[in-house]
């Protein structure tokens, strides 16, 4: 199995220890990984703000990267949810379909390709899980509390196993925090409240860290706790999870 | 003024923004209890969604078929293209009937086509009879919600408004006292009216009669009051059969306030021996939606308001900041439909989380049409430059692995080494409230690269 792992354009710039804990996990679990070096972005922050069209060579550079590859790994269920649902814009030749069908979110790869649940983490804290709304909406990476049916997480269920972790319950479990990618500088007041409210609900809940599957919600979380002060650590699932404390 | 701008004056009153969210939030919870007690909830969803679709696809039949059977059942049909037409319809009916003094039902279709001011300009006096409707009409505000039209005032609101318009001693905004003020109001209303609007839930092809839905009661009480019942729907209020009713009115009373049904279900099928009943059957922009096969699900809505409820942003933004008669997601995609430019910042009103897909009882693709209207907008409107600019940009250089890199470094070397003062400065939204992570040194790319080097150096 050959696994080309996908690092979006923030992470890499910003969060890099995001990037090394991904790498690294799937390391451990015996993936052979490859980081293709031509890679940017998955072209989701033109196609939001409605400028589809502008990033059509963003997406070829995506396929260009990563066709022939087995699976494409990538810790962030938004930028995965955008190949799948959004590269119909460009020719669906077979390497584009390839690579639409075969992205996966960091934790859905673990739990359900390489069927492994127990990591061998050891992480003794508080931790909130904040389910992304594309992850969770999108990839169906967990039931959503609208939506009737059978309860599951498979961001909880990676957590469940991890030696020390307690996951605190919240008040409001998939609310969006109001990233939103460019709605986080066009709505600003709306965007900020929206985060605000988001941290309250877990420091209401007594979480000592938050976590989530999208570093993009946790930058902007994490913008609000260090700019108010607020008692909290936010990692992404894969430091966690390559974690031995 | 633009979504963004009314939101964030909104957002000056945290404390008001707050009751608002928690409010609907309140709603939005008692619809999930609700909606995860019935076994069979998402079947329910599928087929409101098939049969909402099925009726579009053979609307043309459907409004044939119920026109005919309305006739028979001695119901009078008329027919407006638009909002001018369908005000000039309801005008000329009450004008024949000598009517005066009109008592309204909650109807989103009047509102939309502004009937009200349309009557009152010819001595009309027409009074809204929902209690939310009431409040907002004495305050001369549109509804903020399709459900809950007044659900942006207080009690202590309501209090000071009726103290004013209907001469109620201050009570400190005791609810009992104040329904029970607006029931007397009234009442009065009720027996005095010449004639009785209500809206239409469910139109039924197959019998010609209709359904209107409400919770106090007083579609039927201007309805039998009256000698003259006026019935005003959109095209796609129609259901082919009595016995989809089954299933709408289920998902009807649940999606919206959590009730497992509506306190009144009215249905009517024909007028009472000595009055006349009309029915005004109003295109107003629907059959154009319908020509466009990415937004034509938008008129399976059953207006429940359930995505307004979920609406993480409608929530704290409040229903007037979308400056429509149909706010909140639904809205957003409705709208852009009647003009697009006018309301452009709508479909941007969104963080495309999917919570409005998710609840629609009739599964409208929500958040897939704000996305699919934003690439619409950008192209056909005006678009500030820099963001037009910026996202050109951002496209070549995406697509372009080396610029990238370098513009990664440079970025990663301001975060690290302006000053925050710098960093956080005015042009800067982000920065307002929020934090911008430090910039690390490495990017992961380097960082990468390096362990492969060292890989190499290592095995030689
Ligand atoms: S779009 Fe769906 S959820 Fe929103 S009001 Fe209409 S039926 Fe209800």
């Amino acid at each position: 199995m050959k696994v080309g792992l996908f690092i979006p354009c923030y992470i890499n710039q910003l969060y890099p220890q995001v990037g090394k804990a991904t790498l690294e996990l799937l390391e451990k679990l015996n993936v052979e990984v490859v980081y293709p070096s031509g890679q940017t972005c998955c072209g989701q922050p033109m196609a939001n703000s409605g400028y589809e069209s502008e990033s059509m060579g963003t997406c070829n550079n995506f396929v260009e990267n990563f066709k022939g590859f087995d699976y494409i790994v990538t810790p962030s269920g938004s930028c995965a949810y955008h190949v799948k649902k959004h590269y119909n814009i460009i020719p669906q030749t077979e390497d584009v379909v390839n690579v639409r069908n075969n992205v996966y979110e960091l934790c859905d790869f673990i739990l359900n390709v390489l069927k492994i649940k127990n990591l061998d983490a050891s992480f003794p804290y508080k931790v909130g899980i904040h389910k992304s709304c594309h992850g969770l909406r999108g990839l169906r990476l967990g039931s959503c509390s609208e939506v009737v049916g059978h309860p599951y997480s498979y961001i909880e269920e990676l957590l469940q196993e991890v030696k020390g972790v307690e996951i605190m319950t919240l008040q409001r479990s998939d609310e969006c925090c109001g990233f939103g990618g460019t709605f986080a500088v066009t709505e600003e007041a709306v965007s900020v409240k929206m985060g605000k409210d988001k941290i309250q609900d877990h420091l209401n809940s007594g979480v000592e860290v938050i976590t989530a599957t999208d570093t993009s919600c946790l930058m902007h979380l994490e913008g609000l706790v260090t700019r108010n002060k607020q008692p909290l650590k936010i990692l992404h699932i894969a430091e966690i999870l390559n974690s031995h404390l | 003024m633009s979504h963004p701008k009314l939101a964030s004056i909104f957002n000056k009153d945290e404390k008001r923004v707050d009751w608002h969210d928690k409010a609907l939030w309140f709603v939005r919870h008692k619809r999930d209890m609700s909606a995860h007690s019935v076994k069979g909830w998402e079947e329910l969803r599928n087929l409101g969604h098939g049969i909402k679709a099925h009726m579009l696809s053979n609307l043309d039949n459907y409004l044939i078929q119920f026109e005919e059977n309305a006739l028979k059942n001695g119901v009078q049909v008329h027919w407006a293209a638009n909002g001018k037409e369908h005000n000039q319809i309801v005008h000329k009916i009450l004008k024949e009937h000598n009517a005066k003094k009109i008592v309204k039902s909650k109807s989103m279709l009047t509102e939309e086509c502004h009937l009200n001011p349309y009557l009152e300009a010819d001595g009309m006096e027409v009074i809204d009879t929902d209690l939310g409707e009431r409040i907002v009409q004495l305050a001369k505000e549109p509804p903020s919600h399709i459900v809950l039209p007044a659900i942006h005032k207080d009690r202590h609101q309501v209090d000071e408004l009726f103290q004013e318009h209907l001469g109620t001693k201050p009570c400190d905004g005791d609810p009992q006292y104040l329904t029970g003020e607006a029931r007397k109001h009234l009442r009065e209303k009720f027996i005095q009216a010449d004639a009785a609007i209500t809206g239409v839930n469910f139109a039924i092809a197959d019998t010609g009669g209709f359904v209107v839905c409400t919770n106090e009661g007083n579609a039927d009480m201007g309805a039998h009051l009256a000698p003259v019942h006026i019935a005003c729907m959109g095209v796609e209020k129609i259901i082919p059969k009595q016995e989809h009713l089954g299933v709408f009115l289920r998902l009807l009373a649940r999606s919206a306030t959590g009730q497992p049904i509506t306190t009144y279900s009215s249905h009517f099928k024909k007028p009472q021996p000595g009055s006349k009943m009309h029915i005004v059957i109003v295109d107003n922009g629907r059959s154009e939606q319908l020509s466009r096969p990415d937004f034509r699900a938008s008129l399976h809505c059953i207006r429940c308001g359930a995505c307004m409820n979920t609406c993480p942003i409608y929530r704290r933004s409040g229903g007037h900041s979308y400056d429509a008669t149909i706010p909140g997601p639904i809205g957003s995609i409705l709208s852009p439909g009647k003009d697009l430019t006018k309301y452009s910042s709508l479909p941007f009103a969104s963080t495309l989380c999917g919570s409005c897909s998710d609840v629609c009882p009739v599964k409208i693709d929500i958040h897939s049409q704000l996305y699919k209207w934003r690439q619409i907008i950008t192209k056909n409107t005006p678009q500030p430059f820099v963001k037009k600019q910026s996202m050109k940009f951002m496209g070549k250089l995406f697509a372009k692995p080396s610029q990238y890199e370098t513009v990664g470094k440079i970025a990663r070397w301001s975060l690290r080494n302006l000053p925050k003062s710098v960093i956080n400065s005015k042009p800067n939204t982000w920065g307002k409230a929020r934090d911008l992570p430090i910039g690390p040194k490495q990017s992961f790319d380097d960082w990468y690269k390096e362990r492969e080097n060292n890989k190499k150096s290592n095995d030689q």
